[in-house]
């Protein structure tokens, strides 16, 4: 058979010298084992103060985008609730008044949209589904509570914020390759 | 009646009870430090600065927890139990003379409590009262693991104990004195017992650590076998004083190592310094304090180095190695005093 690491020994129940019955050899040995491993470099992160770097495509907190003048992009299709699997996600249409033309791109939009932190398994089928590239899951870390309520997140929480300067950037997961697979019109929701 | 003396002598009680505690708390964090940097971890660093608050979160923590006393308990034997534990392991600093003689006000004081002509007898008293207080405390819990652990610690204790004081016969017989305060007289300079009774020193050492309940020998309490061993049942501030004796129980062994092999409060070349004859006591207090910790440091780094013994390994090499090793300790150096006398 062959040996799938080259640290295999063979085991014998051989009558142990005089060295090793007197264990000290081998206890100085461990010994010194761990005290290189005391002057070793530590390999926790101090998470806090210190942050590992993302994945440039980690899945986190969603956002719903606006676009380049600032109106909400989401129509409320309801696409993204149909694709979720953990049923994470409700939403409430109303039509757009006139007025209200510099607030939403289109003629629908969702008057509430919610997710619940608590049911969503972070996959990326909203983002996948979303025909108007209004929902994208970033690199931010959804926050901790010590309710269930507060974990449903409504509009205030996930559309961005209209100042052009602190606007979520998902230049990482909108690539021209998602761009392109958006437009694919073999897929229902692009025809 | 001599009042200043009295007065002096409470007064270094209290310095050496505190100081005692004291150690024995951030020997708790020193442990912590040791077993995560030897794992490769940071260890407790959260509270305070470098964590050095931890010893006091710990024990506010022990002191909220509820109070538990099993129903099946025997109440007395119970509460008894931890409260022996932590007694005698304070007990024993007494004996240990912690430095030189310290002039205050133009009269001499000795920095030992108490110099008892049979010091070593009563560390060892001491210390066999102390297993009383886990034999107890297992067996009042009416918990067949707790009864588990302090079997344990009982015969663990007997055969350990054994080897353990025919290694210090052999100590006195070069010694020739009983009293801490002499032996560690004759081991001026770099005269230390260590050179002269290698392997009784190497015999002691094993010895304390199952006299201390530290790993490898740490049989009666166990985790993976025994949930917790003696202190099963546990909780709140009698578990605190349980785990507290331990580490009061590793700071006073390592007192009695460092006194009987180590040279106690002896530092070589102390007097070509040209230091008063204070500061050559505190100086030399200090380095008996140094060898205390790497001491500590000793137990702890042996503590996450070795695997814990099985039970019948524990007893082949209590009866079959150390007893018959001491016995040929206490020859070899009879027959050696004998040969010096003789010429």
């Amino acid at each position: 058979m062959q040996n799938l690491t080259n640290r295999s020994k063979v085991v014998s129940d051989k009558k142990m010298t005089f060295l090793e019955k007197i264990y000290l050899p081998a206890i100085l040995r461990g010994m010194s084992i761990t005290l290189t491993h005391f002057f070793r470099k530590k390999t926790t992160i101090n998470y806090p103060e210190q942050k590992r770097e993302f994945s440039q495509v980690y899945r986190g907190q969603h956002v719903l985008k606006r676009d380049e003048l600032g109106r909400e992009r989401c129509t409320a299709c309801g696409l993204c609730a149909v694709a979720c699997p953990a049923e994470a996600i409700t939403m409430i249409s109303a039509e757009r008044k006139p007025g209200e033309e510099s607030l939403y791109r289109e003629e629908k939009y969702a008057a509430v949209y919610e997710i619940n932190m608590l049911r969503c398994i972070f996959c990326g089928d909203c983002e996948d589904a979303c025909p108007k590239e209004a929902i994208f899951l970033t690199d931010r870390i959804v926050a901790s509570q010590y309710q269930r309520k507060p974990f449903v997140y409504g509009k205030e929480l996930l559309v961005e914020p209209l100042d052009p300067e602190k606007r979520i950037d998902i230049s990482a997961r909108q690539t021209d390759a998602v761009r392109k697979f958006k437009e694919n019109k073999k897929f229902a929701h692009n025809k | 009646m001599d009042w200043t003396l009295y007065i002096y002598k409470t007064i270094f009680l209290f310095i050496i009870l505190l100081v005692t505690l004291l150690v024995a708390m951030y020997s708790t964090y020193g442990e912590r430090k040791v077993a995560a940097f030897m794992q490769d971890r940071r260890g407790p660093n959260r509270a305070g600065p470098f964590g050095l608050l931890q010893p006091l979160a710990d024990g506010v923590k022990m002191f909220m927890k509820e109070e538990i006393i099993p129903l099946s308990a025997n109440r007395i034997l119970f509460i008894l139990g931890p409260s022996i534990a932590m007694t005698t392991a304070l007990l024993t600093g007494v004996v240990i003379p912690w430095g030189g003689m310290i002039t205050i006000g133009g009269r001499e004081f000795s920095m030992q409590i108490a110099d008892l002509n049979i010091g070593i007898l009563y560390v060892f008293a001491m210390v066999s009262i102390g297993v009383y207080g886990i034999m107890l405390g297992g067996w009042a819990s009416n918990n067949k693991y707790a009864l588990y652990g302090s079997i344990r610690a009982a015969s663990q204790m007997i055969s350990y104990e054994l080897a353990m004081g025919m290694s210090i016969v052999a100590l006195v017989i070069t010694t020739g004195s009983l009293s801490l305060h002499e032996i560690v007289q004759q081991q001026h300079g770099f005269h230390w017992n260590i050179f002269y009774q290698p392997l009784g020193f190497l015999l002691f050492l094993t010895c304390a650590f199952a006299e201390t309940n530290r790993a490898p020998f740490d049989l009666p309490e166990c985790e993976t076998e025994l949930v917790g061993g003696y202190h099963t049942e546990y909780s709140s501030m009698k578990l605190g004083f349980y785990l507290f004796a331990e580490y009061i129980n590793m700071f006073i062994s390592s007192a009695v190592i460092s006194t009987l092999y180590l040279g106690g409060y002896n530092m070589p070349f102390i007097h070509d310094l040209g230091l008063s004859a204070n500061a050559v006591t505190l100086l030399g207090t200090a380095f008996f304090f140094l060898k205390i910790f790497l001491m500590i440091f000793l137990f702890m780094w042996i503590r996450w180095t070795l695997p814990r013994f099985r039970y019948d390994q524990l007893m082949n090499l209590g009866w079959k190695g150390l007893i018959p090793l001491a016995i040929f300790n206490i020859l070899a150096t009879g027959v050696i005093a004998y040969l010096t006398e003789l010429f």
